[in-house]
């Protein structure tokens, strides 16, 4: 489904290079999990494949279903079925959740070529969805992230892409801030929307999600680049071990190409 | 197409009511002189009283200073080279049409391009509209249907015929002759604009609107509207405003006067869209209003809703004077400003009754090389107890190149009075057009979507035909213009 090959990517505004050659292939039906150190990469690289304009691929690919989406717009990627749950969702004052949703959900269906859905109809899809991630009905209408807590705003990203149900999910930390009971649902949640036709990668920094959403692949990213991939065992690893064996690793392998 | 270009394209949206229609005018002179003033009262057949009001006004003005103060720059308008009245020529002599056959089909194929036709049967269902073209009233519907009703609803060029006791009493008695340097022009030389009327007792049964336009390039357009309630009446009015696309820039100077007696309630909202000049920041059009109502009764309402998107410069203050006990006043305001736009507009609330109470929601848009300023005064005299204001005031930026300002005034002589004020400055960022982007928004709908957001609180108090058609004004106002 993804593919991502030899990618290198700058920030358009200063050059910085922050990833130097990320490989990465995603099948349908995979989960995948993204871990590694704080300012390794990880959010850079959800976002470059979601579009995201202040990062600039200056080598290498992404292909999704086979075809390369690096000249696409974020809402064309978007329309594909490719999905970010952010880190740090975004607030929009005044615009309620069922505003966006809907529209959202629209504009994808018509690109798709679906059904769209009237207010009702739409409605009574979103509460289906909504009762997933057990989040009351009142979410519908408020606006988009504002005022929500930590907790509410990265299960808001969940029920977003429950809704929108895309291909291909990248979700970025929503693990983060959630609390335990919180974690189980999102993580049902997921496990839910996750089927053999669909593909999820999740980025976090503990492996305590990954007891409820089983990964088939765990990578570690370490400055720009993935060090090392293996199964759920390596995510256990990384929990008592840390990420020091593995910088080791990397710095070596770069000296010895020097 | 890159972010910052399509924000910029959105800002920019291109105007699309700047079309010029070809008629042909009756001669009349440009400048200003008392000879003029007396020229313009005797083509609208005035009587001497009008004349004499007219002429007052001018002895005023000639005295004031235009004033520097607005946080605006502009070149000062030459005032001799300004024609002050400008009417088409009308078939068979007739002043006014008796029916639409009457009117020349080049203006009504105008306002049938502009979204506005005439034909009673064609339109909205429950407006009325009064449609003012350059310095007169060509037409207004629904006004047997509104007679019914005890309301009336006319130019008020006929209301100074038809009903001059009513103009004589209330004409200048909100908005004093010489209250300003360009209401003391107005004063002067006002061409046409609207009157209503409402009967004690009184829900007038329809919307009524009025819709500016300026087509000619020479002259001012200086409309006077006064709306009366009596007591116990309801009304509310909607006015909007279009002007083709020229180079020179075109002064409207407008006065607006609001009389609510007991328990009456007014409710005046404007769409406000004149050319707005060029990314240059040539042409566009010199918006210097004086709007105000005047709570004059007990229990009295009266709430201004403002969309203001157009204009090279807008200065604007729609008040209200609260001197009715328990009269409330209300100001809504969405301004966007763009390209080169300067806009300074807000408003007075001036507390004069025991436990006035007023509300300020100002939300104001710049994007582009624009400047956008509130300016407001909330003033409490010493015998108003009890009185009450709460303000906020919004700004959003879009792109780094535009300029956003807040002048809140507050003279409180009373202790009793409550006043609160809460602003705030935000900037559309990159993050939350990426997210929208992100789940499927073009970059024009993201920007839209957003500034919807932020200015709802206002658009929702717009009735609903006109709630639609902001909305719309918005997103194409500001397409493309992110930066
Ligand atoms: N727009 C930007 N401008 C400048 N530097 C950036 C930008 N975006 C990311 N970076 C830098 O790139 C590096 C990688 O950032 P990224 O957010 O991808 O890390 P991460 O792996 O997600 O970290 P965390 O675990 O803390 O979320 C960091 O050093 C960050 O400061
Ligand atoms: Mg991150």
């Amino acid at each position: 489904m993804l593919e991502i090959k030899d990618l290198h990517v700058c920030v358009e505004e200063d050059g910085t290079e922050i990833l130097k050659g990320v490989n990465l292939t995603i099948n349908k039906g995979e989960i995948h999990a993204i871990m590694g150190p704080n300012g390794s990469g990880k959010s850079t690289l959800s976002k470059a494949v979601a579009g995201h304009e202040a990062y600039e691929v200056t080598q290498g690919d992404i292909l999704f279903e086979g075809e390369s989406i690096l000249e696409l717009e974020p809402e064309e990627r978007a329309h594909l079925g490719v999905f970010l749950a952010f880190q740090y969702p975004v607030e929009v004052p005044g615009v309620t959740n069922k505003t966006l949703l809907r529209q959202a959900y629209n504009t994808i269906a018509r690109e798709q070529g679906r059904e769209e859905l009237d207010p009702l109809q739409f409605e009574d899809y979103a509460k289906d969805k909504l009762d997933l991630i057990d989040m009351k009905e009142e979410f519908l209408d408020r606006s988009i992230n504002a005022g929500f807590s930590g907790g509410e705003k990265k299960r808001n990203e969940i029920f977003q892409m429950a809704v929108l149900n895309p291909k291909l999910s990248f979700l970025d930390e929503t693990d983060s801030g959630l609390d335990i009971d919180a974690l189980k649902t999102v993580a049902n949640g997921i496990n839910q929307i996750a089927d053999e036709d669909k593909a999820v990668c999740l980025v976090t920094h503990y492996q305590r999600i990954l007891d409820y959403v089983t990964p088939d692949h765990v990578h570690v990213m370490i400055d720009g680049k993935i060090a090392k991939s293996g199964d759920k065992d390596l995510a256990v690893k990384l929990e008592e071990q840390g990420y020091d064996w593995l910088t080791d690793v990397a710095s070596v392998s770069v000296n010895g190409e020097q | 197409m890159s972010e910052s270009e399509a924000l910029e394209s959105m800002v920019g949206g291109e105007y699309k009511y700047g079309f010029t229609t070809d008629v042909e005018y009756e001669d009349f002179p440009t400048g200003i002189n008392e000879e003029i003033i007396r020229e313009i009262s005797r083509r609208k057949d005035e009587p001497e009283w009008v004349t004499e009001f007219r002429l007052e006004a001018f002895e005023k003005w000639k005295e004031m200073e235009e004033p520097d103060w607005p946080n605006v720059e502009y070149d000062r308008p030459d005032f001799d080279n300004i024609q002050y009245y400008s009417s088409t020529k009308k078939k068979d002599g007739k002043k006014k049409p008796e029916s639409l056959d009457d009117v020349d089909p080049e203006i009504l194929e105008t306002y049938e391009k502009l979204g506005i036709p005439l034909e009673e049967q064609k339109q909205l269902q429950g407006i009325a509209v009064d449609a003012v073209f350059d310095s007169e009233s060509i037409f207004t519907t629904f006004k047997e249907k509104l007679a019914e009703a005890g309301v009336i609803f006319c130019s008020i060029s006929e209301a100074i015929q038809d009903h001059p006791e009513l103009v004589k009493q209330y004409m200048g008695s909100v908005v004093p002759k010489g209250d300003n340097f360009y209401a003391a022009l107005n004063s002067a030389v006002f061409s046409d604009g609207s009157f209503v009327y409402v009967p004690e007792d009184t829900v007038c049964p329809m919307e009524l609107s009025t819709y500016f336009r300026i087509n000619n390039m020479q002259s001012g357009q200086f409309e006077r509207t006064l709306i009366i309630c009596e007591d116990n009446s309801q009304v509310s009015y909607l006015e909007g405003c279009t002007a083709p696309m020229y180079q020179e820039n075109q002064l409207h100077a407008a006065v607006v006067e609001l009389v609510a007696l007991e328990d009456a309630e007014i409710k005046y909202s404007t769409i406000q869209n004149w050319y707005s000049g060029d990314e240059e920041g040539n042409g566009g059009i010199f918006n210097f209003v004086t709007k105000r109502g005047h709570c004059r009764g007990d229990n009295s309402k009266i709430s201004w809703t403002q969309v203001e998107t157009g204009s090279a410069i807008t200065w604007k203050y729609p008040s209200v004077i609260l001197q009715g006990d328990n009269s409330t006043g209300e100001f809504y305001s969405v301004a966007v400003t763009n390209q080169r736009q300067q806009a300074d507009t807000g408003t007075k609330m001036i507390h004069v009754g025991k436990n006035t109470k007023s509300t300020i929601i100002s939300k104001g848009i710049s994007a582009g090389e624009s400047n956008n300023s509130y300016r407001g005064l909330v003033k409490i005299s010493p015998r108003a107890d009890g009185a009450q204001n709460y303000s906020v005031c919004d700004s959003m930026l879009i792109g780094q190149t535009c300029g956003a300002h807040t002048f809140p005034y507050i003279e409180s002589a009373n202790p009793t009075a409550k006043v609160e004020h809460e602003a705030s400055t935000s900037r559309v960022g990159e993050e939350q057009i990426f997210y929208l982007q992100q789940r499927g928004m073009d970059e024009d709908d993201a920007i839209s979507m957003i500034v919807n957001g932020f200015a709802k609180e206002v658009l929702q108090k717009l009735p609903m035909e006109f709630a639609v058609e902001a909305d719309k004004l918005l997103g194409i106002k500001l397409e493309g213009s992110v930066g």
